[in-house]
């Protein structure tokens, strides 16, 4: 065991893990962040996004003694039920949820691509997200979601 | 109220005529609605308490199809409150009614219907309460948040609840009891499980975090008949974390104390095993060879009218090879042993069903384990979840006291879960001189498309013990439901028609229920041939379905999609074409009709559906945009099934074990535009949403791949291999 000093959501954590143990497992089990899911730990899915150091990652392939420095954003770090960013807004006025399990990775895969590429074509939307798997057929919305976010976003709103 | 006996009339399987009558979501007159009369006590459905909190309890899972909201919308109309001010409790043996599984569409009709008819006596029971308190007659009484006020006077919920006010049994009503005002109901409330899944809440069993929990994973044999040669498993004991390795007969599982720990002494232990893999799995061309060589017992399911009618004849034949659930998340439980008591939290579908194989396979007394519903990644039907819920009750088994935690890897998820079957269907008609069907013939060869617990047999690892459990022979369900026979009775007027279910009860994979079962492929069938036949007749596809249908809420869905969509009009832009299928599922559901443009790429094989436009009658609507979300989701998942999906395996093992081998479909080849309209009914039965689309969806995308490139693909999938060859 090793203690990592991680910065995740602009805090500093202190964790005791294996080295090779993958990111996801870090925030999920040691910082109790259930956002990002498990899916497939072969980094098909996109289940597991998150943002390293601005770019989208899959946690599940990123080893914890990897991350050093650089900054981990989650789903948890946009806002919370009470007060929600933009884009959670946008996926609940948009209901662009089924099962929802995918949901964290995509929103985290569409911050990346807000910050940026702050006004997409539906164009750059579709292939952006194209890492990330949906099984409940959720696409036209979570397109939505990511449209309504960028156009709030291009009106001023915050992030 | 009328019925349509000619077409729920029914040939059973001896040959004698039987009729059914049961409409979906109403009870006959003096009778309970099935969900109420197996738990026919009031408080089973409401629980009120003196703080005034109102508890609905629903033996109903939410699967992601937003039926906490839309269950809760029905139970605050009746009581007459806002759908805020109440709790809700999903299944869980210890505390909710036994609603069987949540499956088959069934949810509102079973649920909802059942929480009106409780609710809207509650109702009556607390005016009646708060007529005597007050000393005034009922009729005077208006209700308000959760109160009843009359001339400045007011008494709560609360205050007339305190004691077993509520403890009464639920009275058969002589008729369904008349719509109350709608408020919440045909309102798109927004879901109450939506905002937790965007922010990291803790939303699933997936997220559950109990005291001293520890983590285990399971090392599967490499194939179903694979035999355990040897194992060395105490130097998988020795590995950093590791609590205890477990293993009975084939079943092999490590606990670890945390999470990667277990991932890795598994992946150890699957290196330390050594299998004998027989190459038992036949292999043969194709699907309609691998099925054909199945043993099938004949069921007639319809016999009606002659044979032999003069005219022009057709026939075509139409398969599915096996699909997968494929749930994003791998299937996950929590178990407990504490005191002689275990506590199970799983997403299965049947919570109930669960706990009676679980004792069976444990032998323990049911009253001994509790199963909890906790919501997990989307299923579909039968997946890995009861499956990983006997592997996490086992390990607990082992380590008593500690929650154990078991998640399943990816591979096992794709190779383990039941599939959904392979399907044969041939279809044969006869086209009379004036364009009419004059004669009908359907054959669909399939294995089970249920093998649900209930019994040990059905769960997984029973199977790999010891002293290993067998699963049980399957059985089909009988009519007007059906498993692989489902929708294999077109919908339309023929009066000279036969139908038969080859049902083969020897599977040689395992499959179980997905969604839709066998209506996926016969509606894909029944509707790809209809399609086929109206080119012949020289007919519009859609005045062809019109010209042989007299239900009228089809012709309206049917009209509305159509219409909707420009079916008429339509000017054919190069590479494009357009496709219509309808269906009402399991003849007896929701009526669904389904217009589709592809565009297709003959040099890359690649279809992709530039705009779907769908209608949709289930009866009552509770929540619009739940019902969109539902059919949206439906044609888009079976737009993946229909375009790129099927298992592969060889003579010895599943090949098929992750998203790069058995791809779906991605935001790339996402449709360009989805919508859904709805016919809202109101006063009629729930019909249910969740399985409607599959099977229109899939006809409507092959008969469009036909009007682009005058490709008639009678094999699933349509991907771009098949294309680009055919």
């Amino acid at each position: 065991m090793t203690t990592y000093r991680l910065q995740v959501n602009g805090k500093v954590h202190a964790v005791d893990t294996d080295a090779d143990t993958p990111l996801l497992y870090v925030l999920r089990n040691d910082l109790e962040l259930n956002g990002a899911k498990f899916g497939c730990g072969l980094g098909q899915c996109g289940s597991c996004t998150v943002l390293l150091d601005g770019q989208p990652a899959m946690s599940c392939m990123v080893p914890v003694s990897i991350v050093g420095q650089r900054p981990v954003r989650t789903v948890e770090g946009l806002g919370d039920a009470t007060t929600p960013g933009v884009l959670q807004q946008a996926f609940i006025d948009e209901q662009a949820a089924q099962c929802g399990y995918c949901i964290a990775g995509m929103i985290m895969q569409a911050t990346a691509l807000l910050e940026r590429t702050p006004s997409p074509t539906d164009a750059q939307i579709r292939t952006h997200m194209a890492p990330n798997l949906c099984r409940c057929g959720t696409h036209m919305r979570i397109l939505r979601a990511v449209r309504r976010a960028a156009d709030t976003l291009a009106k001023g709103g915050k992030r | 109220m009328t019925v349509d006996i000619r077409r729920r009339g029914l040939l059973a399987a001896g040959g004698a005529l039987t009729l059914s009558f049961a409409m979906p979501g109403v009870a006959a007159p003096g009778a309970l609605p099935k969900s109420l009369e197996k738990s026919p006590w009031l408080d089973a459905w409401i629980r009120i308490e003196a703080n005034e909190r109102i508890t609905v309890f629903t033996g109903k899972a939410e699967l992601g199809q937003g039926i906490k909201t839309a269950l809760l919308q029905v139970a605050a109309d009746e009581l007459r409150v806002a759908p805020g001010r109440l709790q809700l409790v999903t299944a869980d043996t210890a505390r909710t009614p036994d609603e069987g599984i949540t499956a088959g569409s069934n949810s509102m009709k079973d649920s909802g219907t059942a929480l009106r008819h409780a609710a809207g006596q509650v109702r009556a029971r607390l005016t009646d309460l708060a007529a005597t308190r007050l000393g005034v007659p009922a009729s005077s009484l208006a209700m308000q948040d959760g109160a009843f006020v009359t001339g400045g006077r007011r008494v709560t919920f609360g205050q007339l609840v305190t004691g077993q006010e509520l403890h009464l049994r639920a009275t058969p009503t002589p008729a369904p009891p008349a719509p109350g005002p709608r408020t919440a109901i045909g309102k798109s409330v927004p879901r109450v499980d939506i905002p937790a899944k965007v922010t990291g809440g803790a939303a699933y069993v997936q997220d559950l975090r109990l005291p001293n929990m520890v983590h285990a994973r399971v090392v599967r044999p490499p194939s179903q008949a694979a035999r355990l040669i040897a194992v060395d498993v105490a130097a998988i004991a020795r590995l950093p974390g590791v609590l205890k390795v477990v293993r009975d007969g084939r079943f092999v599982a490590v606990i670890a104390d945390g999470e990667y720990r277990a991932v890795k002494a598994a992946a150890a232990l699957a290196r330390a095993a050594r299998w004998e893999v027989p190459e038992s799995l036949p292999v043969h061309p194709d699907v309609n060879a691998f099925v054909r060589a199945q043993p099938s017992e004949a069921l007639p399911i319809l016999a009606r009218g002659a044979a032999g009618k003069p005219g022009r004849q057709f026939a075509a034949r139409y398969t599915r090879p096996f699909q997968l659930h494929a749930s994003i998340g791998p299937s996950c439980a929590v178990a407990q042993l504490v005191d002689g008591r275990y506590t199970v939290w799983t997403h299965a579908q049947g919570v109930f069903p669960l706990r009676t194989a679980l004792a069976e396979l444990l032998a323990v007394d049911e009253d001994t384990i509790r199963c909890i519903h906790v919501e997990g990644s989307g299923c579909y039907g039968h997946n890995g979840a009861d499956d990983v819920a006997a592997d996490a009750i086992l390990l607990a088994r082992a380590l008593p006291g500690r929650p154990v935690r078991v998640q399943w890897m990816r591979e096992d998820e794709h190779a383990w879960e039941p599939f959904g079957a392979a399907m044969v269907v041939q279809v044969a008609a006869t086209l009379d001189s004036t364009g009419r069907i004059a004669d009908w013939q359907h054959d669909v060869y399939t294995p089970a498309h249920n093998t649900r617990p209930g019994k040990a047999g059905n769960l997984l690892v029973a199977t790999h013990l010891a002293r290993p459990f067998a699963p049980p022979v399957p059985k089909p369900s009988p009519q007007p439901e059906g498993s692989g026979d489902r929708n294999a009775i077109p919908y339309y007027v023929l009066p000279n028609a036969r139908v038969t279910h080859h049902f083969q009860s020897t599977p040689v994979l395992r499959t179980s229920a997905l969604r839709g079962l066998g209506a996926y492929c016969n509606v894909f069938a029944i509707e790809s041939f209809m399609d086929e036949l109206a080119r012949a007749a020289h007919s519009d596809p859609v005045a062809f379905r019109l010209r042989h249908l007299i239900d009228p809420r089809a012709r309206d869905v049917i009209k509305l999609a159509a219409s909707k969509f420009g079916w008429d009009g339509y000017r054919r832009p190069a590479r494009r074409g357009r496709g219509f299928a309808f269906a009402r599922y399991k003849n007896l559901a929701s009526y669904c009709a389904v217009a589709v443009e592809v565009e297709v790429a003959r040099e890359t094989g690649l279809v992709r559906i530039t705009r779907a436009v769908s209608a949709v009658d289930c009866g009552e609507i509770v929540s619009p945009d739940g019902v969109r979300n539902q059919i949206e989701g439906g044609i888009i998942q079976s737009a993946s099934w229909t375009l790129l999906e099927q298992v592969r395996f060889d003579a010895a093992r599943v090949l098929t074990v992750d998203w790069a081998s058995y791809p779906i479909l991605r935001f790339n080849q996402a449709p360009e535009q989805v919508d859904v309209h709805l016919i809202d009914r109101p006063g009629q039965p729930f019909l249910g949403t969740g399985e409607a689309a599959q099977g229109p969806a899939a006809a409507a995308i092959a008969n469009a791949v036909f009007d682009a490139v005058g490709l008639r693909m009678r094999d699933l999938p349509l991907d771009r291999q098949r294309v680009r060859k055919a």
